[in-house]
């Protein structure tokens, strides 16, 4: 792709950016993008486990029909923490702050993303975020849904609201400042060659990403501020007694939340993108399509909302216009879908572990997004919201799609940020045991959605236990495979495998510097000659040794 | 721009092109006389809204029209200070972008919106235009 | 002057590459701005079409008076923060902390108009949740507020305050870069943070020159 830098690995014996300096104030003052990603790792995976404790807390409630472990006001507030942690501390930053942090600057040639002082400022943010929402779940609980509908969450709840709303609406300042600085460095810090049409599509993911933080989330900032001054000042905007309509919440929540999805499947495409490509060695078909489909959907995406209130007071007119802009937003998501498909084709396949979850996402995003499309016809959704149909169609895409594509890229660009390889059999255990799991968990919520099974009920009817048992089962797999990694890659970090610089064979100038990177990224600002995934252009000590063939 | 050598080696030598920039601008001159327009803007929108338009045009268009002046008023004073306080009518074409999408994504939420409201009455809820 | 070299940081190229990063940062910080207003005016729109006669009677309670003399007051701390910038263009010491020191004497001027108000209101109980006595029924008629009188005064602060709010913040940030720009940081090559403070005290400008008309002028006949 450019002149490759041959010298990468004769320069691993040299410092890099995890050994430069070793003072725990190098690490908390840092304005180095690789070690501020790392220190997004460390949160968003400290979140998620949060998470999940409190979806396990969830499952085991739902093992029997009778609401018989948890009250149904502590239930309400394990599954609104499960949503508030996972959405607004783990989705939405995961792939954009850990590994949009780390690899966009390296993938466009430049020592750094523009703004590196706001970029750590964006991380103590979101930790004063994450700590006011934690203090408010465990002084007191969070109980109106991640969703905080008034009048429940401004009247009538007696849970820590005020407190929860501040925090989300501090950690969306993380966001905006985070998509402000990847706007100006994709713009602007491009190396001498590296025109838009030549970036991996990683790169393209992010920026539309970075384009739905910037519209999208001041709108929720604002609807926290109002929910506030309902709650606490008694505002009345959403208070019927004063004028005000509940109705304007959701649309004012959901103008966010929508496009909030996109945000948290976005980049998890773009990393699918550049593993299905370097694990078929061939340049992803269509590129520009997929390039321009990340937009349309940044686009599209906040022209849906209404979708989510179909059952609400809402015009029906309102409604259709909804509902058709919906099945619209599909298509571009159907177009990334059969290029990476296509993109297989006489492509020499193998199956390392990022390429199993790149599979798995595919399917499963498949599955969701399909399901996505019975929500999006009126009246179907009449039906299926509120329902366990509705849960499991964005655990598809969420965790099928979002976590799936997170792991993905973790197991694919670990190496470049450690400098260390993990173990084949544990990590692909862990990919086959999260694929499992993970159908057996959700799969079943589509059936019990179907036959009418509310969400956010603590109890159901007897009839219904077989498939909550094997839900409850499948996430119990789910959660080793989750925890699985916590173990294999620390253990990579103290004996695993030192990596070369282009372990996998790919493309793209990360792989052009050292495994782990010097602190400055490269020794020299890359010039960037050819397209994107241009495989023939690697040389040979660059194609990954395949079992059989070995290079000279 | 190639492999840069150390930009402190580079003190005295202030890139051509924003120089160029900085020429390009208002003069102060510029600046009094949008000041001006922007003073004049504010009486005249002042004096609109106390103009009731109603004995002319009716209670409901007057009111839109009353409504219409004033957010015409107010659009053009932004416009005013964009282009030329804030200098847009000199940057490049990516910050013009930058505003004009600004404006488009309020007008999403706020048209999207309304729209809900608008078509909410009992009549539509019946579906009664469609049964004419 | 002081090292311009100083003032590039490393990870850019050159001041070019610099300068068009920032620019493009801060545009990008100002589109979110928009939405993050937007957000009050789309709940303006809606009560305002729903309760219209509610919101007349909400806005006769203004002094359009006081508010036409804060817009008055906001456009001339616009024309002295772009002189101010065009001060820094030609590295002139004294006359980017004088433009400036007169931004913020026009700000908090604004500001001092805005004390007295929201003092009034409080007086007459108009503050949601503060002093709402006078948000339910009309003292002097005793007849009851129509409906919609309590959420156009929720608007009235949401909207003011947080516009307050940010200007609260920006004359700091004027003071600072005045006494940078006496300290001879700016100049023809760099004066970046002036114009970069500019974009921010406009923004905040073109916000009231819509919550005028909006919030005051309603109640004008």
């Amino acid at each position: 792709m450019s002149t490759p830098n041959h010298t990468a690995s004769t320069h691993s014996e040299e410092e890099n950016y995890l050994t430069n300096e070793t003072t725990i104030q190098s690490w908390l003052l840092t304005k180095d993008h690789k070690r501020i990603a790392l220190l997004y790792l460390i949160s968003v995976t400290l979140f998620f486990t949060l998470g999940g404790l409190f979806a396990s807390i969830v499952r085991l409630e739902l093992l029997t029909p009778a609401g018989d472990l948890l009250s149904s006001e502590f239930y309400n507030q394990a599954f609104t923490s499960h949503g508030v942690m996972m959405v607004f501390f783990f989705l939405i930053p995961a792939v954009p702050a850990v590994l949009g942090n780390f690899l966009i600057p390296l993938m466009v040639g430049a020592k750094d993303l523009a703004f590196p002082k706001i970029n750590l400022l964006s991380w103590y943010i979101f930790m004063v975020g994450a700590t006011f929402a934690i203090f408010a779940v465990l002084t007191g609980g969070l109980d109106t849904g991640w969703t905080l509908y008034p009048p429940y969450s401004s009247t009538y709840s007696q849970s820590r609201v005020a407190l929860a709303v501040a925090g989300v609406f501090i950690a969306g300042f993380a966001s905006i400042l985070t998509g402000v600085n990847f706007i100006a460095t994709i713009h602007r810090m491009r190396a001498p060659g590296l025109t838009w049409f030549r970036l991996p599509l990683f790169v393209w993911a992010h920026y539309a990403t970075s384009l739905v933080m910037v519209l999208g989330t001041p709108v929720i900032a604002i609807t926290m501020v109002l929910l506030f001054l309902e709650r606490v000042f008694g505002f009345g905007f959403f208070d019927p007694a004063k004028g005000g309509d509940p109705v304007l919440f959701q649309h004012l929540f959901w103008f966010y939340s929508h496009p909030a999805v996109y945000i948290m499947i976005l980049p998890a495409m773009g990393v699918i993108s550049e593993i299905i490509s370097t694990f078929s060695r061939q340049k992803l078909f269509g590129y520009s399509f997929v390039a321009m489909s990340s937009l349309a959907i940044a686009i599209l995406g906040f022209l849906v909302w209404g979708h989510h209130m179909f059952t609400t007071s809402q015009s029906a007119y309102t409604g259709i216009l909804f509902s058709a802009l919906t099945f619209l937003v599909a298509i571009p998501s159907a177009i990334k879908a059969f290029n990476w498909t296509a993109t297989l084709y006489k492509g020499s396949v193998s199956w390392e572990t990022p390429m199993l979850f790149a599979f798995g996402f595919m399917g499963l995003f498949l599955i969701g997004g399909l399901t996505g499309l019975f929500l999006a016809t009126m009246g179907m959704d009449i039906h299926l919201q509120d329902t366990y149909f509705v849960v499991s169609h964005f655990h598809y895409i969420m965790v099928g799609g979002g976590v799936m594509g997170y792991m993905g890229g973790i197991h694919f660009w670990w190496p470049k940020i450690t400098g260390r390889m993990y173990s084949n059999f544990w990590s692909k255990l862990s990919a086959l045991l999260i694929f499992a799991g993970f159908n057996f968990t959700f799969f079943p919520q589509f059936i019990l959605g179907y036959m009418g099974m509310p969400r956010r009920y603590h109890s159901y009817p007897e009839e219904w236990q077989v498939l909550n048992v094997m839900s409850t089962l499948g996430a119990s797999i789910l959660a080793i495979g989750y925890a699985l990694p916590a173990f294999y890659l620390t253990y990579s970090l103290i004996r695993g495998k030192k990596a070369p610089a282009n372990p996998w064979g790919a493309t793209g100038l990360e792989w052009k510097t050292a495994s782990p990177p010097p602190p400055h990224n490269f020794h020299e600002t890359p010039i960037v000659t050819t397209e994107a995934y241009d495989y023939q252009s690697l040389p040979l000590s660059e194609t990954p040794e395949k079992e059989g063939v070995h290079h000279g | 721009m190639s492999a840069p050598a150390s930009p402190a080696m580079h003190p005295a030598e202030p890139h051509a092109e924003p120089h160029h920039e900085e020429h390009h601008g208002p003069t102060v001159k510029m600046y009094f006389a949008i000041f001006f327009a922007l003073a004049i803007l504010t009486v005249v929108t002042v004096l609109a809204a106390m103009f009731d338009f109603a004995p002319m045009l009716g209670k409901e268009m007057g009111g839109f029209v009353n409504n219409l002046v004033a957010l015409g008023i107010a659009c053009t004073k932004a416009a005013l200070v964009v282009l030329f306080f804030m200098h847009v009518k000199y940057e490049n074409k990516l910050v013009g972008l930058a505003v004009v999408a600004s404006v488009i994504w309020l007008a999403f939420l706020i048209l999207i919106t309304m729209s809900d409201y608008l078509t909410r009455t009992p009549a539509w809820a019946d579906w009664k235009l469609f049964s004419r | 002057m002081a090292n311009l070299a100083a003032s590039l940081q490393h990870h850019f190229a050159d001041f070019k590459q610099q300068k068009e990063s920032v620019v493009l940062g801060m545009w990008s910080f100002l589109v979110q701005e928009v939405m993050f207003f937007g957000g009050l005016f789309v709940t303006y729109v809606v009560y305002r079409s729903q309760y219209p006669d509610a919101f007349h009677e909400g806005a006769m309670q203004l002094s359009s008076v006081l508010g036409g003399f804060n817009t008055i007051v906001l456009i001339c701390s616009s024309l002295t923060m772009a002189m101010a910038v065009h001060a820094a263009s030609k590295g002139n010491r004294g006359a980017i902390a004088f433009w400036l020191v007169l931004t913020i004497v026009f700000g908090s001027i604004f500001l001092g108009v805005k004390v007295v108000e929201y003092k009034e209101k409080f007086d007459h109980g108009f503050i949601p949740g503060i002093a709402d006595h006078g948000l339910r029924v009309n003292h002097e008629t005793h007849q009851p507020r129509p409906t919609g009188f309590a959420l156009y005064f929720g608007l009235y602060f949401a909207m003011t305050g947080l516009h307050a709010i940010h200007m609260l913040i920006g004359i700091p940030i004027l003071a600072i870069i005045a006494i940078n720009g006496l300290r001879g940081k700016y100049g023809p090559e760099y004066y970046t943070p002036v114009e970069m403070t500019g974009l921010y005290w406009h923004f905040v400008d073109i916000v009231w020159i819509f919550l005028f008309p909006l919030l005051y002028l309603i109640g004008a006949h």
